[in-house]
C-alpha cells in the first residue's frame, strides 16, 4: 500500500484531535484529543519509516509515546486536583491567568 | 640604650596604657585606670629624659638619629619606613608633651573620679598622647600624617567625651571637620613633595630641596602654603580657628592637655620641623607670620569681652599660639619653641586652676558669678595668679622671657618685621589686661555665694545642667559625674598644679639674654643649617625688649586693677557706651557668621539644588519614565492574555497551520 493512505488517515486523525481540543470544554476530553493528535503524529512517523526503510521513525514514535505518557500523568493530575478543589471542570470558566 | 631605642619606648608606653585600660576597664577597681594611665605617661616621660641624656652625649653636629622598625610601604620608586627621627627639636617636644601630660593625667585622677566613663577617659587620653608623640617623632611625612590624623580623632573623641550633651557632640564634629580640612592640606603637600623630590623622608627632603628649588619658586611656595593649611587647622589660626573655643565643651583636663598645652602647638612644631622648606619660600613664611599676627590680635581682643572662664583661656591660647607661629615663621625658632614650652606650663596651670574654680561653682563657667575665692580657695587662687602673671609676661616669670624673645627678634630683623614687634606688644598689653580680668575678678572682691559656702566647708552642689545652655542633665554615663573636686580637697590635683606653678615661674631661666642660652644650644642640633637661627638679637636690644615688655605688662595689669578692683562698674558703663564694639567683639568678629555665609550656606544651597533639580527631576525623571514606558507597553499587550485556554490552543494550531501553508507555498 502506498504511503499516502497512511498520511491521509494521520491527517484526518490530527484534524479530529485538533478540532476536539479547540471545541470541547471538558479538560478530560481535551486531554483525550491531545493524545489523538500525538498518535496521528506517531502514525505518520511509522508510515514514513516503513516507506523509507529507515528505523529512525520507529524509535521516534517510541519517544513520542513516552512523552505522551508523561503528559497524561501531569494532565490527569491537574484534573484530579481541580476536581478535589471543586473547581468547575470547564476550561472556559478557569481563566485566572487573564491579563 | 641609644636615643632611638628610648624614642620607641616613648611611643610604646602610652599605646600600651591605652590598650590595657581599654581592654580591662571592667575589672579595674576604683581609680586604677587613672593611675595606670598616669604611670604610662610618666614612664614615657622617663624615657624622654633618657633620650635627652643620650642625645646630649652625642657630638653636637650628629644629633639627628633615625631608626626604622620595618618597611611601612614599598612599591616601585616608593620606600616608606616605619621610622622615627630623634633630634633636639623632637626631644624638646617629647619632654614638654610627656611632662605636662603626666601632670594633667595626675590632675584628672582626682578631677574625673566621679565620672561614669572614668576608664574610657584615660584610654582616650593615653591614645592622644601616643598620637601626639607619633606626630612629633615621625621620621617622614607619611608617619607624620598618621600621627596628625590620630591626634585629630583623639581630640574629637575627648571633646565629645560627654556624649549625651548635644553641645559637646556638635563641638566635637566642628573640630573634627576643620581638622580634616587641615589633614587634606597636609596630604596634598606631601603629594607635591613626593612628586618633586621622590621621597617622604624628612632628612632626604630637607637635603634635596635647596638643589631642587629656587627661592620662592611657585612649587615650594605651594607646598609651604598647603603645609600651613594643616598647621593652621590644628593650631586654630585664622581662618581655621573657630573650633577651638567650642572645644571647651570637653572636660577641663582635656582643655588643658589638648587644647592648650600640646595638640594645638602641633602646627608650630610642623613649621619649625619644615623650616628648611619655609626658608626656601619666604613668601609663605611671611603669610604664616601675618596670619599668626592677625590671630594673636583678634583672639586677644575677643578675650576681653568673653565671659565664659574656659573660653577666655581658650582665646588666650589662640593668641599665644599666634606668637609662636609668628616666631617660627620669621626665623625665631628657639624663641618660638621656648614660648611653646613655657606656654604649655602656664596655660595648663591656668586651665587646672580654672577647673578647680569651676568645680567650686558647681560646673558654672560664667565669670560674672565668680568673685572673692581668695579665702575659700587660697591654693587655687595663688596658682591662678601665678598662671596669670606668667601669661601676662610679668618680669621674672617664664612668659616674660619667651614672649619678648620673639618680639625682639622681629624688631631686630627690621623692615616690615617691625609690624610683628608692634602688634605683639599691643597684644601683650591686652594679654596682661585680660589675664588679670580673670585673676582679679575671680580671686579678689566680695566673696560670692559659693565662695562663702566653701569658707564654711561646704562645696556648692547645684542641679546638674549644661553650663552653655542651662539644659537639665543627669549624672549617668555620657554626662559629668555627680561630685566636684577642687584642688584644696584633692592631693593629686594639688601636686600637679604645684609642679606646673613652679615650672611656670622658673622655666624662664633656660633662656635669659646674655646669661643662659640652654634652649638655643640644644636646638642648634636641628636648626644649625638655618641662617636665621644664628642671627641672635644683640644683648642690648634684648634687654630693651624686656624693659618694654615689663612696662607693657605692668600697664595691662594696672589697667585691670583700676577697672576691676579700684572702681568696679566702670567696665559696665564702658560697655554701654561702646555697645557696637562690644557686640562686635562678643560675636567673635563675626567669624562664625562669615564662615556660615561663605561656606556653609552656599554648600547647603548647592545641596538643595542637587536634591530638588538633579535628584528629583533628572534622576527620578529617568527612573519613573522607564517605569511608565514599561507599564504602558504592558497595558497594550495584556489584551492578548485572555485566559481562554481554547483561544491559546487556537493560536497554536492556527499558527502552525499558517506556517505549514507558508512553507508549502514557498516550496512549490
Amino acid at each position: 500500500m502506498a504511503v499516502e493512505w497512511y498520511l491521509v488517515l494521520s491527517a484526518l486523525l490530527f484534524a479530529v484531535g485538533a478540532s476536539g481540543v479547540l471545541l470541547r470544554r471538558s479538560p478530560l476530553v481535551i486531554l483525550l484529543c491531545l493524545e489523538l493528535m500525538l498518535n496521528a503524529g506517531n502514525l505518520a512517523l511509522v508510515a514514513f519509516s516503513r516507506s523509507l526503510a529507515n528505523q529512525d521513525g520507529q524509535i521516534f514514535a517510541l519517544v513520542v509515546m513516552v512523552v505522551a505518557a508523561c503528559e497524561v500523568v501531569v494532565g490527569l493530575g491537574l484534573i484530579v486536583a481541580m476536581f478535589r478543589r471543586r473547581l468547575p471542570l470547564n476550561v472556559d470558566e478557569i481563566r485566572s491567568l487573564r491579563g | 640604650m641609644s636615643a632611638t631605642t628610648y624614642g620607641w619606648l616613648i611611643l610604646l608606653c602610652p599605646l600600651a596604657g591605652s590598650i590595657l585600660i581599654a581592654l580591662s576597664w571592667r575589672i579595674l577597681p576604683g581609680r586604677a585606670a587613672g593611675w595606670i594611665g598616669t604611670a604610662a605617661i610618666g614612664l614615657s616621660f622617663v624615657n624622654a629624659i633618657g633620650a635627652f641624656v643620650m642625645l646630649l652625649g652625642e657630638p653636637e653636629d650628629a644629633r639627628r638619629l633615625t631608626s626604622a622598625l620595618y618597611d611601612y610601604a614599598t612599591a616601585v620608586g616608593l620606600d616608606i619606613d616605619l621610622g622615627i627621627l630623634v633630634d633636639p627639636l623632637a626631644v624638646v617636644m617629647c619632654l614638654v608633651v610627656t611632662g605636662v601630660s603626666t601632670l594633667i593625667h595626675l590632675y584628672s585622677v582626682a578631677y574625673m573620679s566621679s565620672d561614669e566613663g572614668y576608664a574610657r577617659f584615660f584610654s582616650y587620653m593615653n591614645f592622644f598622647v601616643f598620637s601626639m608623640l607619633l606626630l612629633i617623632l615621625a621620621g617622614n611625612f607619611v608617619l607624620l600624617i598618621v600621627g596628625w590624623a590620630f591626634v585629630g580623632f583623639a581630640s574629637y573623641a575627648l571633646i565629645s567625651y560627654w556624649y549625651r550633651r548635644s553641645t559637646a557632640t556638635a563641638a566635637g564634629m566642628k573640630a573634627f571637620v576643620i581638622n580634616v580640612i587641615g589633614d587634606i592640606g597636609l596630604v596634598l603637600a606631601a603629594f607635591l613633595i613626593f612628586r618633586e623630590l621622590g621621597t617622604f623622608d624628612y632628612l632626604e627632603v630637607f637635603e634635596a630641596s635647596p638643589e631642587r628649588f629656587q627661592t620662592n619658586e611657585g612649587t615650594i611656595v605651594a607646598i609651604c602654603l598647603l603645609l600651613l593649611v594643616g598647621a593652621f587647622a590644628k593650631s586654630a589660626q585664622i581662618p581655621f580657628h573657630t573650633w577651638l573655643p567650642d572645644a571647651m565643651e570637653g572636660p577641663t583636663p582635656v582643655s588643658a592637655l589638648i587644647h592648650a598645652a600640646t595638640m594645638v602647638t602641633a602646627g608650630v612644631y610642623l613649621i619649625a620641623r619644615a623650616h628648611p622648606l619655609f626658608e626656601l619660600a619666604p613668601t609663605a613664611a611671611d603669610i604664616a607670620a601675618f596670619a599668626g599676627l592677625a590671630t594673636l590680635l583678634v583672639a586677644a581682643t575677643i578675650a576681653l569681652v568673653v565671659t565664659d572662664l574656659k573660653r577666655i583661656i581658650a582665646y588666650s591660647t589662640m593668641s599665644q599660639i599666634g606668637y609662636m607661629v609668628v616666631g617660627v615663621s620669621i626665623g625665631a625658632y628657639t624663641a618660638g619653641i621656648f614660648h611653646l614650652m613655657t606656654h604649655a606650663f602656664f596655660k595648663a596651670l591656668l586651665f587646672m586652676a580654672a577647673g578647680s574654680i569651676i568645680a567650686a561653682m558647681a560646673s558654672r563657667q560664667n565669670i560674672d558669678g565668680m568673685s572673692g575665692f581668695k579665702k575659700a580657695m587660697p591654693f587655687t587662687s595663688l596658682l591662678l595668679i601665678i598662671g596669670a602673671l606668667a601669661l601676662a609676661g610679668f618680669p621674672g616669670m617664664s612668659g616674660f622671657f619667651s614672649k619678648d624673645e620673639i618680639l625682639v627678634f622681629a624688631a631686630e630683623r627690621g623692615g616690615m618685621y617691625w609690624i610683628f614687634a608692634i602688634g605683639g606688644y599691643v597684644a601683650a598689653f591686652l594679654t596682661a589686661f585680660y589675664s588679670f580680668r580673670i585673676g582679679f575678678r575671680v580671686v579678689l572682691g566680695e566673696p560670692c555665694e559659693e565662695a562663702r559656702e566653701l569658707e564654711r566647708g561646704h562645696l556648692a552642689h547645684g542641679e546638674p545642667e549644661n553650663p552653655a545652655t542651662g539644659e537639665k542633665e543627669d549624672t549617668e554615663i555620657g554626662f559629668p559625674g555627680p561630685e566636684h573636686h577642687i584642688a584644696e580637697h584633692a592631693a593629686p590635683m594639688r601636686i600637679a598644679m604645684g609642679v606646673l606653678g613652679f615650672l611656670a615661674v622658673v622655666a624662664g631661666v633656660l633662656q635669659i639674654p646674655g646669661v643662659t642660652a640652654a634652649m638655643e644650644h640644644f636646638l642648634a642640633g636641628t636648626f644649625e643649617e638655618s641662617e636665621l637661627f644664628h642671627s641672635v638679637p644683640s644683648e642690648g636690644s634684648a634687654y630693651l625688649g624686656l624693659l618694654v615688655g615689663a612696662i607693657v605688662a605692668f600697664a595691662g595689669i594696672g589697667l585691670a586693677w583700676l577697672l576691676y578692683v579700684r572702681s568696679p562698674g566702670v567696665t559696665l558703663r564702658l560697655r554701654d557706651r561702646l555697645t557696637p564694639i562690644h557686640n562686635f567683639l562678643e560675636r567673635k568678629w563675626y567669624f562664625d557668621e562669615l564662615i556660615d555665609a561663605l561656606i556653609y550656606r552656599p554648600v547647603i544651597r548647592a545641596g538643595r539644588f542637587a536634591h530638588e533639580v538633579v535628584e528629583r527631576v533628572v534622576v527620578q525623571g529617568l527612573v519613573t519614565g522607564a517605569v511608565g514606558a514599561v507599564r504602558e507597553a504592558g497595558v497594550l499587550v495584556r489584551g492578548a492574555q485572555s485566559g481562554f485556554v481554547r483561544a491559546y490552543a487556537l493560536l497554536v494550531v492556527g499558527g502552525f497551520a499558517a506556517l505549514a501553508l507558508y512553507f508549502l507555498v514557498v516550496s512549490s
